[in-house]
């Protein structure tokens, strides 16, 4: 297992196998007490992890930090492309070829689809896509199925419900992939206008699975074990009148988690805004917080996995 | 001697069979423009024995080179290329898509990273060849929308 991590790019994870993401999850359980600073680790001295965030992103930014420099790593990098010879019209090719020579692993967030693929193309050392554009983002997908995994003991056999912004959310699609590939059961709910796209369907049917569709999320949440709500955003809304409504309806109050399961857990990507009331992170249904917190353990895993730290 | 709507060529290409309306497309791929020595005959919209309505290029004095014969399969791929010797056809073969295409198409995303002044070729896996799907390897757009992408 060892050998394949090492000096891999992680660019969609739709280039890791099964077993490769349960390894990377059972790691990423022993990395738990370093990433909250119970125990040391100097795992990564020495090493360096350029950071490169052409785009603003708190979270997935700041627990990549936290992951390296728990390992006893150093990170260098920007956090807004303006002052950074980008501004001044240089390719991403360019940036990364020089960055390369710098440090010993790379992480790019950029606006581009595609972007961290032509990354991993032009750079030496090894390229983890922390989010391109509409794109990929397969370390969120990777902290999803941790979070899961840890407040489930397992992904298999839960029925998840995703709801919100369904069409153009591709995180959600390659999350939903990787749910069904682990044997979760799946159910859509989203206004007709922001559906799961067919192809999406297409490929988790091909999998043997049968998701269901619904638009009304009263329907579907009772028998939820997960919950996992994801943006929706106003710009894909003509009339503001029209997204006032539709936001309404899918909005997790608690009247809205009346009948639930006692142990349905409720994820959020994060930032929220107004997705769910401030009134549910009281609940014992909330896991959004513990699920940006994994971000950390997840990313030290890999970071150690791919730089040859860790077997 | 066939009957021939158009002057024989002595030697040359004849591209068959092209999907009806794609004839200019085809022009545009072998890059026939103002300056051509020799002699081009295009037939739009000609009756064809197999189905339909088919369109046909002739071209003398030239043979395709690979890129070529790949565009023209991404735009047609039941086009059938014949090169013409001494007046007969010599070699017959029908084009093929391939596996792999590399730097013939650009990416039908608008937002791909392809689609900046980036330094790289673009490249797409062929998902499937009927109806040609292909997916691109940078941004994973998987798309139908061949014809108006071909360089
Ligand atoms: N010397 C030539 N000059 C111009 N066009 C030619 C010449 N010889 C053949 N062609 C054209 O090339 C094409 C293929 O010729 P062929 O004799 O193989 O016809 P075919 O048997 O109908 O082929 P297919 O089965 O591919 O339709 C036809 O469109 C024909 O008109
Ligand atoms: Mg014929
Ligand atoms: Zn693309």
């Amino acid at each position: 297992m060892s050998t394949t991590f090492r000096g891999m790019d992680v660019v969609s994870i739709r280039d890791f196998s099964r077993e490769q993401i349960e390894h990377v999850l059972k790691l990423a359980e022993k990395m738990v007490p370093i990433a909250k600073g119970e125990e040391r680790s100097v795992l990564l001295e020495g090493h360096v992890l350029g950071s490169l965030f052409y785009e603003p992103s708190t979270r997935t930014r700041l627990s990549f930090d936290a992951a390296m420099t728990r390992l006893g790593g150093r990170v260098l990098g920007f956090d807004q492309p303006t002052g950074a010879s980008v501004a001044k019209g240089e390719t991403l090719a360019d940036t990364i070829k020089m960055v390369d020579s710098y440090c010993d692993i790379i992480v790019l967030r950029h606006p581009q689809e595609g972007a961290a693929r032509l990354a991993a193309h032009f750079a030496n050392r090894p390229v983890i896509n922390a989010g391109d554009g509409a794109g990929q983002h397969p370390t969120q997908t990777m902290l999803d199925l941790f979070t899961i995994r840890k407040e489930k003991k397992s992904i298999e056999g839960n029925h998840v419900v995703i709801v919100g912004d369904l069409k153009y959310g591709r995180t959600v699609h390659s999350l939903s992939e990787a749910l069904a590939m682990f044997g979760a059961q799946l159910t859509f709910v989203a206004p007709p206008t922001l559906q799961i796209p067919k192809e999406h369907l297409k490929a988790i049917e091909e999998m043997g699975h049968k998701p269901k569709i619904s638009g009304s999320l009263e329907e579907v949440i009772k028998d939820a074990d997960v919950l996992y709500v994801t943006r929706i955003q106003k710009e894909r809304f003509p009339d503001p009148a029209e997204y006032q409504k539709v936001a309404g309806t899918f909005r997790i109050d608690l009247a809205m988690l009346k009948d639930v399961k006692k142990d349905l857990i409720i994820m959020h990507p994060l930032p929220r805004v107004g997705e769910i009331a401030p009134e549910v992170d009281a609940t014992e249904h909330a896991r959004y917080f513990e699920q940006a917190f994994n971000g950390v353990p997840v990313r030290m895993a890999l970071l150690g996995l791919v730089l040859g730290g860790l077997k | 001697m066939k009957e021939f709507k158009v002057t024989p060529i002595r030697n040359g290409t004849v591209i068959d069979h092209i999907n009806v309306g794609m004839a200019l497309k085809v022009l545009k791929i072998i890059g026939v423009g103002g300056n051509v020595n020799s002699t081009v005959s295009v037939l739009m919209h000609v009756p064809s024995k197999k189905a339909g309505w088919k369109d046909i290029v002739k071209i003398e004095d030239r043979e395709l080179d690979p890129k070529e014969l790949d565009k023209i399969a991404l735009i047609s791929p039941n086009a059938t290329i014949n090169i013409i010797r001494d007046y007969n056809v010599a070699e017959k073969f029908v084009v093929e898509v391939p596996n792999i295409i590399k730097g013939i198409m650009k990416c039908a995303n608008p937002g791909c990273i392809t689609n900046q002044n980036e330094p790289v070729e673009t490249e797409f896996v062929v998902e499937s060849k009927k109806p040609i799907t292909l997916r691109c390897v940078y941004c994973d757009r998987v798309t139908t929308e061949v014809a108006d992408n071909v360089r």
